[in-house]
C-alpha cells in the first residue's frame, strides 16, 4: 500500500505540476501538502510544520484547538483547510473562551493569526488570551532540577536499584513546539509572547468607510472586505504556497467572531425573511474554498440560537465542515436540574468531516458536558448522578428520564432520529 | 466462475455438478412469507420475522424446494444474477443491489442521490468509480470539496482519477479553486461558476455551456468512450450560492435533455433533503428532480438514532417517469454501514453486529 501510494503520489505531482505550470501562474500550491494521504509521510519533501500532528488514521495534517480534551472528541485536532463553526451558547459567556483557546494555542505554537471582529479591537482580543500553564511551571521546575540536580546523582537507590541504570525523566512538560497544550485561564498571556508572534487584526468598524457603498455580488460589504482582507494575507505570506522561496512553512489560524451578527451589517439574525440571506452562505462558501487552497484553520463563532430561518442554520451547518454547539444552562430550567448540577452546559458535536476518506473518526460518547473551572474549562462526559433517595419514588424517575429526553437526538451527521435511543 | 442454474438443480436433486471449484453459499429458494419482500429477488430478504431469505454472502440458507425452484426457472429476467466473485472496487454489494455491471450498465438515465440527515457522500464516490470503470466519459461538477478527496478515496475504491483526468476521460469543475478565481479575479470571458460575482440571483447557462463542451461526442470516428455522464456534488449547494431552485431546474432540465435524451448518457446528482428544516427552496428543488428521475437513492439515518454498526438506511426506488405507472414502481431498502474501502449492505435488522 505505501509502495502503491507513493508511486501514485508521484505521478500525481508531476501531472499536477504540468497542469498547474500552464493554466494558472497564481497558484501553483499542490494541495497535496494539507491534505496527503499517510504515504507522503514518509517524503522528505514535506516539512513538518510546528504545532502539527498528522492524524492517525490517513495522514491528514492536524492543528489542535487549544482544548486536548475537544481535539480528542474531533478525531485528533482540527484538520487543516477546514472550518470549525462554533454555535454560540445563548448569552455569549463559553464560546469566547473556545475562541480564545484556539488563538492562545496559535500563538504558543508560533503560528501566524488573523483575527477578525465587529465588536472588539483585535489587539484587545489578543491581550485578554489565556496562559498557557506549562510556560510558568515549566520555567520553574528547570529552575529546581538545575540545584537539585546536583544533590539527586549522589543518592543511590536502594530497593529499586535496576532504576538507576534508566537515564532520568525530564518532568514531562513538552516542549512549546508540541501538540496540545494546557491553558489557565485566571492568568493572562505574556505580552512577550504576543509580540514575538506574527498577527493580522480585522477591527469592521476601521476598515468599512463611513460612504455608502454599492453591495456587489451579494455579500455584504462587511464580509466582502473581511474576504479581500484573509486572501490578501493568505496571498502575501505565502500560506497558499504561492511563494515558493520561503522554506519554512506556516499555518495561519483564522477566528471570526459573532460571523453573522447585526454587527457585520448581516440581518439574518433580526427577520425570517431577510433581503441578503444568502450573504453568510456565500461568504462561507468562498472563506472553505480559501481555506481549502491553503495551509491555513478557521474558527468562526456564529449565533444560531438569533437566527430565525432554521433552513439557513441547516445551510451553514453544511457549508462548515466541523461544528460544535454550546448550550449553557444559565437562564434555562435546566440549571435547577439535579441532573446538570455539577455542569455549567452542554456541548453537542454535531458534524465532523470526512476527509479524504469514507469514516471518520467518531466518538462512541454524544452526551459531552463541560464545566468551567477556576482555572479550566473541561469537557466531560455526561454523568447522571446516582439515585441517592432513601425512597425512590416513581415521580422522580420519571423526571430525570425527562431530563434525560432533553439530551438531544445526538450526532446529527450519521442518523438523526425522532426518539432517543443510542446503542 | 459464474455457475448456473443447471448446476444449482444438479445439486438439489443429490448429484454435485460436475465443476464446483468455488465455494458458492447456496441460494434461498424459499418464498418468503412477508409482504414486503420482493419474490422474484430471491436472495434479498427484509428482516421480516417470518422471512427466511438472506443476502448473499452473510448467511447461507439451505431451503432448496424443487416446486418454487422450477417457477425461479421460468422467469429468469427477473432475478438478480449471481455475485460475480472476481468483481472488485466500487461497492460490488451496491452494484448488486441495483442490478448492474459496469459493462451493462443503463442509458439515458437520470439518477438522483438523497441524504436526509445523514452524509451521503459516498454514494457519489460509488458513482463516480463506478461510471470511470465503465469507460464512460465522465464530466463531474465537483462543488463542495476538492479534487484531491476524490481522488484519494477514489483510490481506496480502485480508479484514479488523476489518471483519468490525463487521458481525457474525466473532466472535473473543481468549485472551490475556480470559485476563488472568479471571486477575486473577475475577468470577462464567461465562466461557469459566473454566478458568484452576480448581485441577484443568476442563471446557470455558463456553467450548462461547460457541460455541453466537456461532454460533446467527439466525431473522430472511434467510439473512445461508451456514453457521456454528468455527475454532480451537490445541487443543494447552489440553492446556498443565490441561485434559484427554478434555475437549477431549468439546468437539469437542459442537462438532461442533451446528454441523456440526445447523446444517450447518464445524468447522476446529489441532492440534500433538508427535513423539517421548513427550507422552501430545497423541498421544491427535491420535489421536481424526484418525478424526473429513474432511479432515486435515498440514504438517511436510522429512525431510532445514532448507531455505531449501522450507519444509516438506503432506500432504492425505481422509477418510469416518462410512462404512466400501471403497477407500482419497485423499491427496496437497506441498511448499510461505512467501511473504510467500501460499504456493506444488509436487510434490515440482519447487521452482522446483531445478528
Amino acid at each position: 500500500m505505501a509502495a502503491a501510494g507513493t508511486s501514485g503520489t508521484g505521478t500525481r505531482s508531476t501531472g499536477s505540476m504540468v497542469a498547474a505550470a500552464s493554466t494558472n501562474n497564481v497558484t501553483s500550491f499542490q494541495r497535496r501538502g494539507p491534505r496527503a494521504s499517510g504515504a507522503d509521510s514518509g517524503c522528505s519533501r514535506l516539512v513538518s510544520i510546528a504545532g502539527t500532528r498528522r492524524s492517525v488514521r490517513n495522514g491528514q495534517l492536524l492543528v489542535s484547538t487549544g482544548l486536548p480534551a475537544l481535539d480528542q472528541f474531533l478525531g485528533g485536532g482540527l484538520a487543516v483547510g477546514t472550518v470549525l463553526l462554533i454555535e454560540e451558547d445563548k448569552y455569549n459567556i463559553y464560546s469566547p473562551l473556545l475562541f480564545n483557546y484556539f488563538l492562545a494555542e496559535g500563538i504558543v505554537s508560533g503560528h501566524a493569526l488573523l483575527v477578525a471582529s465587529a465588536k472588539e479591537d483585535p489587539a484587545d482580543i489578543l491581550q485578554k488570551l489565556p496562559a498557557p500553564l506549562i510556560d510558568h511551571s515549566y520555567k520553574k521546575e528547570c529552575d529546581e532540577d538545575i540545584c537539585g540536580h546536583k544533590m539527586e546523582s549522589d543518592i543511590k537507590m536502594k530497593i529499586a536499584w535496576r532504576y538507576q541504570l534508566f537515564p532520568k525523566m525530564e518532568g514531562g512538560p513538552v516542549l512549546s513546539s508540541g501538540f496540545g497544550h494546557d491553558y489557565d485561564i485566571s492568568k493572562r498571556i505574556p505580552q512577550e509572547l504576543i509580540e514575538t508572534s506574527k498577527w493580522h487584526g480585522f477591527f469592521l468598524p476601521e476598515k468599512i468607510s463611513s460612504t455608502f457603498n454599492v453591495e456587489s455580488c451579494s455579500l455584504t460589504s462587511g464580509y466582502m472586505k473581511l474576504l479581500q482582507f484573509i486572501q490578501n494575507i493568505i496571498y502575501e505570506e505565502g500560506f497558499d504556497g504561492s511563494n515558493p522561496q520561503k522554506k519554512q512553512k506556516n499555518i495561519l489560524r483564522i477566528g471570526i467572531q459573532n460571523l453573522g451578527s447585526p454587527l457585520w451589517g448581516d440581518d439574518i439574525c433580526c427577520a425570517e425573511n431577510c433581503d441578503a440571506s444568502h450573504s453568510l452562505t456565500k461568504f462561507l462558501y468562498i472563506l472553505r474554498a480559501l481555506l481549502r487552497t491553503s495551509l491555513s484553520a478557521c474558527i468562526i463563532t456564529v449565533p444560531t440560537h438569533l437566527i430565525q430561518n432554521k433552513a439557513v442554520i441547516a445551510r451553514v451547518t453544511n457549508l462548515s465542515d466541523t461544528v460544535v454547539g454550546l448550550e449553557s444552562f444559565i437562564g434555562s430550567e435546566k440549571e435547577t436540574n439535579p441532573l446538570y448540577k455539577d455542569y455549567h452546559g452542554l456541548i453537542h458535536i454535531r458534524q465532523i468531516p470526512r476527509l479524504n476518506n469514507l469514516i471518520y473518526d467518531i466518538s462512541d460518547v454524544k452526551d459531552l458536558a463541560f464545566k468551567l473551572k477556576k482555572k479550566l474549562f473541561t469537557i466531560e462526559r455526561l454523568h447522571l448522578p446516582p439515585d441517592l433517595s432513601d425512597t425512590v419514588s416513581r415521580s422522580s424517575k420519571q423526571d430525570l428520564a425527562e431530563s434525560a429526553k432533553l439530551l438531544g437526538p445526538g450526532c446529527g451527521m450519521t442518523a438523526g432520529g425522532k426518539k432517543h435511543l443510542d446503542f | 466462475m459464474p455457475w448456473s442454474w443447471e448446476a444449482l438443480w444438479e445439486w438439489n436433486a443429490g448429484k454435485k455438478p460436475a465443476q464446483l471449484s468455488v465455494q458458492v453459499p447456496r441460494p434461498c429458494a424459499r418464498l418468503c412469507a412477508c409482504a414486503e419482500c420482493d419474490r422474484s429477488a430471491r436472495f434479498i430478504g427484509c428482516g421480516q420475522r417470518n422471512c427466511a431469505c438472506a443476502l448473499l454472502p452473510r448467511v447461507p440458507v439451505w431451503w432448496v424446494l424443487p416446486s418454487s425452484l422450477r417457477s425461479i426457472r421460468d422467469s429468469p429476467s427477473s432475478h438478480p444474477g449471481p455475485p460475480c466473485v472476481l468483481e472488485l472496487g466500487m461497492f460490488p454489494e451496491l452494484n448488486n443491489l441495483l442490478n448492474t455491471t459496469p459493462e451493462g450498465a443503463e442509458q439515458g438515465k437520470l439518477t438522483l442521490l438523497c441524504d436526509a440527515k445523514t452524509d451521503g457522500s459516498f454514494l457519489v464516490h460509488h458513482f463516480l468509480s463506478f461510471y470511470l470503470k465503465a469507460n464512460c466519459k465522465v464530466c463531474f461538477v465537483a462543488l463542495i470539496q476538492s479534487f484531491s478527496h476524490y481522488n484519494i478515496v477514489g483510490q481506496k475504491l480502485g480508479v484514479s482519477l488523476t489518471a483519468a483526468r490525463e487521458r481525457g476521460q474525466l473532466v472535473v469543475l473543481e468549485g472551490l479553486k475556480s470559485g476563488v478565481d472568479v471571486f477575486f479575479r473577475p475577468r470577462e470571458e464567461p465562466h461557469p461558476l459566473q454566478f458568484l460575482r452576480e448581485a441577484n440571483a443568476g442563471d446557470l447557462q455558463p456553467l450548462y455551456a461547460f457541460v455541453q463542451d466537456a461532454l460533446q461526442p467527439v466525431d473522430s470516428g472511434e467510439a473512445a468512450w461508451r456514453c457521456p455522464v454528468l455527475l454532480v456534488d451537490d445541487l443543494s449547494v447552489l440553492l446556498s450560492l443565490g441561485v434559484g431552485p427554478v434555475a437549477v431546474l431549468d439546468f437539469v432540465h437542459y442537462c438532461r435533455a442533451t446528454v441523456c435524451q440526445e447523446w444517450k448518457g447518464n445524468v447522476v446528482c446529489l441532492v440534500h433533503d433538508s427535513g423539517d428544516t421548513e427550507d422552501e427552496e430545497s423541498d421544491v428543488l427535491l420535489n421536481g428532480l424526484s418525478h424526473q428521475s429513474h432511479l432515486i437513492l435515498r440514504a438517511e439515518g436510522l429512525a431510532t438514532g445514532f448507531c455505531k454498526d449501522v450507519h444509516g438506511q438506503l432506500r432504492i426506488l425505481w422509477r418510469r417517469p416518462l410512462q404512466p405507472t400501471t403497477h407500482r414502481d419497485r423499491s427496496l431498502t437497506y441498511q448499510y454501514k461505512i467501511q473504510d474501502k467500501s460499504v456493506s449492505f444488509f436487510a434490515k435488522g440482519m447487521s452482522p453486529a446483531v445478528l
